[in-house]
């Protein structure tokens, strides 16, 4: 069967899985809505988390990113996994206890202020409308590629699947969908990775073949096969690190502790029957999102050596079907500097900027270019997104194995939309309608809100899917950015120091969300131009903003509360009930 | 609450930060250490056909993590048993739903 029947088979499948349980999984309650009860179990909620967790950018990008950046390629990797060590140990399990429905409620009850309740809100919809929109622009990409359906069309019809099960079904809906969601996504992550590590190194678990000999009888090692390569053409050694120390630091702890702060993720925790379940679940979730991040390094170094292998010096006019797949929807793009007729990839921009397509064609076939030459020999210019969802193909994999990698993807973007947008609408319905502004409201009028809430904002995720503002790849900094120095710092003081007060806790948000606000923004739009190491505070780039905002934020929250009156009675009492399982 | 039951509610947080703090050092060392600060210096040895330095960073940090986890998990189960704090196999999950309100409404 062609990749295209295959892939409408396999998506039609997961989609129909998808309704069927949404249809299972109704909601009854805002408790069914907003925590499912509290009666999820922690296997089921280590898996929901985990989908939840493993967006579009996992599944898609990430290895992808590393492939072009070798070893720095771990700030993802360490800084998306070592966050659910702070999770686990220093906020879960509290925030259990305290037994509400949303980060908010907890920033609003601990700092006894509807204040910070408001600012908490504010960032929560931030955060998740920034990465909502990614997610949605993924299932697009997606499915303009393989189903070869415009971009619009794709958007729809996700949105029409996520807008089916979050609206019927919230949190329990959701969770139940996710635990699906997630089989498929590690499925079809790993079935083209083993695949390929045998192919390559003769060794079926890919986290050791990329430390095992080539297959091809020579004895060398993969990575060093690898290293002497890129070192050949200008690229410097995949395994050594190229961004200042200082900077990996930083960038790894913004990643990190944004993970921990994200409100998606921590609602998740909120959803298990006890203290002991949010514990033990967090170490599911990490055990089976590490499935997947160990594999991506992996992919990565697979996908490097096998593209270099292909593109290299060969002939355009020889280059096999991907290749051309891909440069035609403007994400491979080639010009022909030496009118040798063979393909450069060296290091250095081919071009100036992202490729601008004219509509004529080179003497070769390639389609040309408008854009200036970049400042070096290099001819190809290669979107790093493409690598996962190309490497089955680079790769020479069976059809159905493609087809099994686009379900996973699509698995993926909406298994992460569908939690981000639960966030939304609780925030929106529970936290501004029912704790602010209309606190009268019976459960079933907060249960429609909340519907509502879901249903408005799977439309603005959609219109951004379709137009995407040009600066969604940058402001994926900022959501981590601003987990990190407003919700982490906060809710770590609420639990672990009784004595901050509610002045010290929205000083200390406003400042580490201004800097690093204005630190992320500065850079990235105001002067890009200085957006350099030597411009950078302390070598810091915009994308480690988080760690300094989140020091920033400690140092203030801390020195405020010194001079302002200790917090009530009853928030000290709060604060001891929610430090012991059972009390 | 009692003498004797906030005596004991002191010690179990001060066990338990102990512990966050033992576990945490691993962490910053596995992952800080070994995959940033000192990865150049560990690159020196291999492994098969990794690097040290490297392998930390891309594999050996996770694989840490995902211990440090479980261990924190048998741990906090063994101390909130010390306690007796440990919540019951058939307990139904705790609808601990107080808020602010409902404690000041409580307290005379």
């Amino acid at each position: 069967m062609d990749i295209q029947t295959l892939t409408y088979i396999f998506v039609g499948g997961t989609f129909a899985l998808y309704i069927g349980i949404a249809i299972w999984a109704k909601a009854g309650t805002t408790d069914d809505f907003y925590v499912a009860g509290h009666h999820v179990h922690p296997l089921a909620n280590g898996m929901a988390t985990a989908a939840d967790w493993m967006s579009a950018a996992s599944f898609i990008s990430m290895a992808g990113l590393i492939s072009f950046m070798g070893r720095d390629g771990a700030m993802y990797l360490m800084g998306w996994t070592g966050g659910y060590v702070l999770l686990a140990l220093l906020l879960a399990p509290y925030l259990r206890k305290f037994g509400q429905f949303t980060v908010p409620d907890f920033v609003g009850d601990r700092y006894y202020s509807n204040a910070a309740r408001t600012v908490a809100v504010i960032c929560a919809l931030f955060v998740s409308f920034t990465y909502v929109a990614g997610q949605m622009r993924g299932v697009g990409i997606v499915f303009s590629r393989f189903l070869e359906v415009d971009i619009t069309t794709g958007v729809i019809i996700g949105m029409s699947i996520v807008f089916f099960y979050a609206v019927l079904g919230g949190m329990k809906g959701i969770t139940y969908t996710q635990v699906a969601q997630y089989c498929v996504l590690i499925f079809a992550f790993m079935v083209p990775a083993i695949f390929i590590s045998i192919l390559m190194t003769g060794n079926p678990v890919p986290q050791l073949g990329f430390g095992s000999q080539l297959a091809d009888g020579s004895g060398t090692y993969l990575l060093d096969k690898l290293n002497g390569l890129s070192v050949e053409l200008g690229f410097g050694e995949y395994t050594d690190g190229r961004k200042s120390t200082f900077d990996m630091f930083c960038i790894t702890a913004a990643l990190m502790v944004g993970t921990a702060g994200l409100p998606h993720v921590i609602v998740r925790f909120f959803t298990v029957p006890k203290v002991r379940d949010a514990r033990l679940s967090a170490g599911y979730a990490l055990i089976l999102i590490a499935i997947l991040y160990t594999t991506a390094p992996a992919v990565a170094s697979f996908a490097r050596l096998n593209l270099i292998n292909t593109v290299s010096n060969a002939e355009y006019t020889a280059t096999p079907q991907w290749f051309k797949n891909w440069e035609a929807i403007d994400l491979i793009a080639w010009r022909d500097k030496n009118n040798d007729g063979k393909i450069q990839y060296i290091a250095g921009d081919a071009f100036v900027g992202k490729p601008a397509f004219d509509s004529g064609a080179g003497a070769n076939g390639e389609r040309l270019l408008s854009n200036q030459n970049g400042n070096s020999d290099n001819e190809l210019y290669i979107d790093q997104d493409i690598m996962v969802l190309a490497n089955p193909e680079i790769a020479d994999l069976p059809n159905w194995v493609i087809a099994l990698v686009v379900a996973g993807g699509l698995a993926a973007a909406l298994s992460t939309a569908a939690g981000l947008l639960l966030v939304i609408s609780t925030s929106v319905a529970h936290d501004l309608f029912k704790k602010m502004l209309l606190p009268d409201i019976t459960d079933k009028q907060e249960l429609t809100f909340a519907r509502m809430a879901v249903a408005i904002a799977v439309l603005i995720a959609g219109y951004f899917g379709i137009n995407p503002p040009g600066f969604v790849a940058q402001v994926v900094a900022f959501a981590f950015g601003l987990a990190a120095s407003t919700f982490f710092p906060i809710i770590l003081m609420g639990i672990f120091y009784k004595r901050m007060n509610k002045e010290g806790a929205i000083a200390g948000m406003i400042s580490g969300l201004l800097f690093t606000l204005i630190y992320i923004v500065y850079f990235k739009f105001i002067d890009p131009s200085a957006n350099n190491a030597s411009h950078w505070w302390f070598g810091v780039s915009p994308e480690g903003a988080g760690a300094l905002g989140m020091t920033l934020n400690f140092i203030v929250a801390y020195g405020v509360s010194r001079f302002t009156p200790a917090p009530p009675e009853e928030v000290l009492n709060m604060v001891e009930r929610i430090r012991v399982p059972r009390s | 609450m009692n003498e004797d039951k906030s005596h004991s509610a002191r010690d179990y947080w001060k066990e338990n930060v102990t512990l966050v703090l033992k576990l945490l050092s691993v962490w910053f060392v596995v992952s800080y250490g070994m995959g940033i600060l000192f990865a150049d210096f560990l690159d020196q040895y291999q492994v098969f056909g990794f690097r040290l330095g490297f392998w930390m960073a891309q594999q050996g940090a996770i694989y840490v993590f995902v211990a440090l986890i479980f261990i924190y998990v048998r741990q906090m189960n063994i101390l909130d048993k010390k306690y007796g704090v440990e919540e019951d196999e058939g307990d139904t999950p705790i609808e601990d739903k107080k808020t602010i309100e409902d404690i000041r409404r409580e307290e005379p």
